[in-house]
């Protein structure tokens, strides 16, 4: 609780810096508007204006700055243009409508999800039998480990493009990626969790005389929650990003990643923003509705607090 | 049936000399069988292809990429050097040297320590990749833009890790040090800044595969007709997957080698740290 009142000025400062960057970065639009509409602008000619530094044309032509705010394409939108926009395209139009971001953001996020689901239960299953078999261990773990300094989604256009070649479309290519991306996070953290019981721990079983599979379910397993819900983190986050990409190489006509390209295509700025909006608050309510369960999940488990 | 019959035979293979090795407790092992079970896979694949009469517009053997790797190493010389040098490198080093000042700055201020961290953790976890395509409009198609999607993906997980970093050292450590009646700036250079270093290279090490993941996938929104991004998406378009492997050979290059050399300096500068003796 004592943090409410830094993170809200940490926002509010960001947020003031946004307006103020705001004046400068479009200030040559508004000026050329403005000089169509019929003011008179300080360097009469356009040539002289786009040599000119942005922040000497503001100080020149003070009267455009309120102007700055209100474009139709601004280099940088103000922050109220980017969420009237969002308000627009997600209170205001049907959920159905292909203009509505709630229906471009559940496009992504069913990809996103069905990936997670696939990573992470190959990513589990492996981490098992790594951790029971030690040909496993030493052949796939070092591979494990070095994939995660690659830039796996680099061969997110290839697995589309593939996969489209020999039928597959729509939902599952991006989910492929997706589910690409969760899967190495997932593998390496939830080895280090089934191997997180110390060995006095292991010894104790052994004195019970507990099986493997006792050993598995009681002792390894409920080590192992911490580490794996740390990695469910980092996992669907990056699928996330990988079902976006996805969205990228084929020109897809639906998605959040769709909406960027289309965005950057014909110049419309605030459809960039407002989808890289939805996509941050898809992403923080996928991240926190993890942080939720692994809460409840630990609670349950008889961890403290 | 024959094909079937091959690949059944090499998994044996391979897999029998791993579990063979890996029995031995052989300390060479270690180093071995992971090389036996990569080689195992790159000869399936060989085969696979090769017997299943595989179309190279689906999946080209091994031998097709290592044939287009050799054949042009200038393009993807000429691309690593646009991507890599020039956008991820010089974004790297902006970005993580922004953000080291600014955690500096930070930690000196109990208050924005309290309201940047959570901030910066949240903005960590968003797809930053999403600024691409506004970066590039504002930056240009050159590697300009490249290097500022890079520089705004690794600023985050360097500042969270070097503000967490900063707050390692124990009181006790710290009472010795104003004992000695140090200043603050000998503080932070001979107390808590060696003891954060653990905590930076953490951030830079995450922030290496982000550099190259930013620079990369900035190229799909736009670049000039050279780079490791734009080779991919127009030999995708071409069907041409030999180069897309080859090209994605590179990537896995570059990734590694820069990783690993983060992690020598790390060697080399917290020798003291437990994780590091041997």
């Amino acid at each position: 609780m004592r943090s409410i009142i830094p993170v809200l000025t940490v926002i509010a400062v960001i947020i003031g810096l946004w307006y103020l960057a705001v004046v400068p970065m479009n200030i040559k639009e508004a000026l050329t508007q403005a000089e169509r509409a019929g003011a008179t602008v300080t360097p009469p000619s356009a040539r002289d204006r786009r040599d000119a530094g942005a922040f000497g044309l503001v100080m020149q032509n003070s009267f455009a700055i309120g102007a700055t705010f209100n474009q139709d394409r601004p280099r940088l939108p103000a922050p109220h243009q980017v969420m009237a926009e969002l308000w627009d395209t997600t209170v205001d139009k049907r959920i159905t409508s292909k203009r509505s971001l709630v229906y471009h953001s559940w496009i992504t996020l069913s990809a996103t999800l069905l990936g997670f689901a696939i990573g992470t239960g190959l990513g589990i299953l492996l981490a098992v039998g790594i951790v029971h078999s030690r040909v496993m261990d030493l052949s796939v773990m070092p591979w494990a480990i070095v994939s995660q300094t690659i830039p796996i989604i680099a061969i997110a256009p290839m697995i589309i493009v593939v996969l489209y070649s020999i039928g597959v479309q729509g939902l599952l290519p991006k989910a492929v990626i997706s589910a690409y991306l969760s899967f190495f996070p997932v593998v390496v953290g939830m080895v280090k969790g089934l191997r997180s019981p110390d060995a006095m721990q292991l010894d104790l079983l052994r004195t019970y005389s507990a099986t493997k599979t006792q050993g598995f379910f009681k002792l390894r397993l409920p080590a192992s929650m911490p580490y794996l819900f740390a990695s469910l983190k980092i996992g669907i986050a990056a699928s996330l990003v990988g079902a976006i990409v996805g969205e990228l190489p084929t020109g897809a006509q639906s998605g959040l990643g769709a909406r960027m390209l289309t965005g950057s295509y014909y110049g419309q700025t605030i459809q960039i923003w407002s989808a890289l909006f939805a996509a941050a608050i898809v992403a923080a309510a996928l991240v926190g509705f993890i942080g939720l369960v692994q809460k409840m999940m630990l609670r349950r488990m008889g961890a403290g607090a | 049936m024959i094909v079937t019959a091959q690949l059944c035979l090499v998994w044996a293979l391979g897999w029998g000399a791993n579990v063979a090795l890996s029995r031995s407790g052989h300390r060479i092992a270690r180093l071995l069988v992971p090389m036996i079970f990569g080689l195992t896979l790159l000869i399936l694949w060989q085969i696979a292809v090769r017997g299943f009469d595989i179309p190279g517009v689906i999946l080209p053997a091994p031998t097709d990429i290592a044939a287009r790797f050799s054949t042009s190493l200038p393009i993807l010389w000429a691309d690593l050097v646009q991507t890599f040098f020039k956008g991820a490198l010089s974004g790297y080093v902006i970005g993580c040297v922004a953000a080291f000042l600014t955690a500096i700055l930070v930690d000196r201020s109990g208050f924005l320590q309290r309201g940047l961290l959570p901030v910066g953790n949240f903005i960590a976890a968003l797809p930053i990749v999403g600024t691409a395509p506004i970066l590039v409009m504002w930056f240009g198609f050159d590697w300009e833009s490249k290097a500022a999607v890079v520089v705004v993906m690794v600023f985050f997980p360097v500042l969270i890790n070097t503000v967490a970093g900063l707050q390692e050292t124990t009181a006790m450590q710290r009472d010795l040090m104003q004992t000695y009646s140090a200043s603050y700036l000998q503080t932070l250079i001979k107390l808590r800044l060696p003891a954060a270093m653990p905590f930076i290279f953490n951030g830079l090490k995450i922030s290496t595969t982000l550099a190259l993941v930013g620079a990369i996938v900035a190229e799909f929104f736009g670049s000039p007709t050279v780079g490791m991004g734009f080779r991919i998406s127009t030999s995708v378009g071409q069907l041409a997957l030999d180069m897309v492997w080859a090209e994605i050979v590179v990537a896995a290059l570059a990734g590694s080698a820069f990783y690993g050399v983060i992690a020598a300096i790390e060697k080399g500068v917290t020798f003291w740290h437990p994780s590091q003796r041997k």
